[in-house]
């Protein structure tokens, strides 16, 4: 990455689709501020009424976690199936459970 | 620890189970490059692509036609940035990419490099340049690398609209007087095998092709991609009673596919090394608004900083 401060830093831009929803990453561009950085998402993200909320992040702000460790990571999940509804026998004929 | 011969082939079988690489994924360095060329020479191409465009935007028939026009040239740079943004997810920096446009070391698509000589020719780039470009970008939507299929979603759902609009703008001057309908034909016949040509080499002389299928960054090959264009383009001409500069094209009962002339390949290895009509308008245009450009990006950020200061104060 480029680390000239004469560039325009980098934002991760989440755009929400409809009222109600969740916020959706969608891209990155460059903007020298928060304020511009929205409203270059809007033209170039929502030109056919795509949304109507915006986030802006700064790129450097994001942590991700390592695909490497994936496996290892996630693995507690893995044998614990009783986190299911379906994992439990319901008795026969009870409702509305 | 795993060594690269075994990160390989790690690779390589998520590829083949159909799973998409990111960003932060291990990728072979020649994956990387291969794609960084190619997504950034695509990402030019959008913006070069807006140049031979924008020069009938002043100069449209109609307040219609000029909005139209607008609005697509705006969906070029939107493309572009998309298509930047993707680069920079593989570690190259924007400025680096853009550096490389600049001073000619990248490559973008050689057909922006052919001048807009009459206002038909904006209706034969929708109809034939961006609907050879659709058919390549329709395969990059199931591209391997993620971000990059992404992009390519995107850019599909807005392309169509610059494909109907430029064939409506055909189908209009191709009904309209004798000397419209001969504008039309002679932009199609400017036009049609420079559209052919951005297809790329034939099979048997491309060579990144190979490893391209094998990666899944293609999944159709440039002969194969190239003739179902012909096919469906011959009968759209036919619709609209404007005929395909060819005198070898000819319906193939037995491959169910047209059978077509030569490409000039001279021609196409030309404009690639830089002759071709306009390649030196087109770089110093983009270099033109590059340095003009400077002073903004200069107060833009010189503005932040102020804002920023005022606000922790």
């Amino acid at each position: 990455m480029s680390n000239n401060p004469n560039n325009w830093p980098l934002w991760e831009i989440f755009i929400q689709s409809k009222r109600g929803l969740e916020h959706k990453h969608v891209g990155s561009l460059h903007a020298a501020d928060p304020q511009m950085a929205i409203e270059n998402a809007r033209d170039v993200y929502t030109r056919r009424q795509e949304g109507n909320s915006i986030w802006v992040v700064l790129a450097e702000h994001m942590h991700a976690s390592r695909p490497e460790d994936a496996e290892s990571f996630y693995d507690p999940a893995d044998d614990k199936v009783y986190r299911h509804p379906t994992f439990y026998t319901m008795p026969e004929g009870a409702k509305y459970i | 620890m795993t060594d690269v011969k075994n990160l390989e082939e790690l690779f390589q079988a998520k590829i083949d189970a159909e799973q998409k690489i990111e960003p932060k994924d291990w990728m072979p360095d020649a994956y990387r490059k291969n794609l960084i060329r190619q997504i950034s020479q695509h990402a030019h191409s959008e913006v070069v692509g807006m140049l031979p465009e924008g020069n009938w935007i002043t100069r449209a028939p109609s307040l219609k036609r000029k909005a139209i026009l607008l609005a697509k040239v705006q969906d070029e740079a939107g493309h572009g940035l998309y298509l930047y943004s993707a680069v920079e997810t593989m570690g190259t920096s924007r400025e680096q990419t853009i550096d490389d446009l600049l001073s000619g070391k990248a490559k973008y698509s050689s057909i922006f490099n052919y001048p807009t000589l009459s206002w038909a020719d904006i209706g034969a780039i929708g109809w034939l340049v961006d609907g050879a470009a659709i058919m390549n970008q329709v395969m990059l939507c199931r591209t391997s690398y993620g971000p990059y299929a992404r992009a390519m979603v995107r850019i599909c759902k807005e392309e169509s609209f610059h494909q109907r609009q430029g064939y409506e703008i055909m189908a209009v001057l191709a009904k309209g007087s004798p000397e419209q309908k001969e504008m039309a034909q002679d932009a199609l016949n400017r036009w049609w095998w420079p559209s052919l040509m951005m297809f790329g080499p034939t099979d048997a002389n491309s060579p990144h092709s190979e490893q391209s299928m094998k990666w899944k960054i293609k999944r159709q090959s440039n002969d194969e991609l190239r003739q179902t264009f012909i096919d469906r383009t011959v009968q759209q001409a036919e619709v609209i009673g404007l005929s395909i500069p060819d005198p070898d094209l000819k319906w193939n009962e037995e491959t169910q596919h047209y059978d077509w002339g030569e490409i000039d390949w001279t021609e196409f290895n030309n404009v690639v090394a830089g002759n071709g009509p306009c390649n030196k308008e087109r770089l110093a245009a983009r270099n033109k608004a590059h340095n003009d450009g400077a002073w903004v990006r200069e107060a833009a950020l010189a503005y932040a900083a102020k804002k920023a200061k005022r606000k922790a104060a």
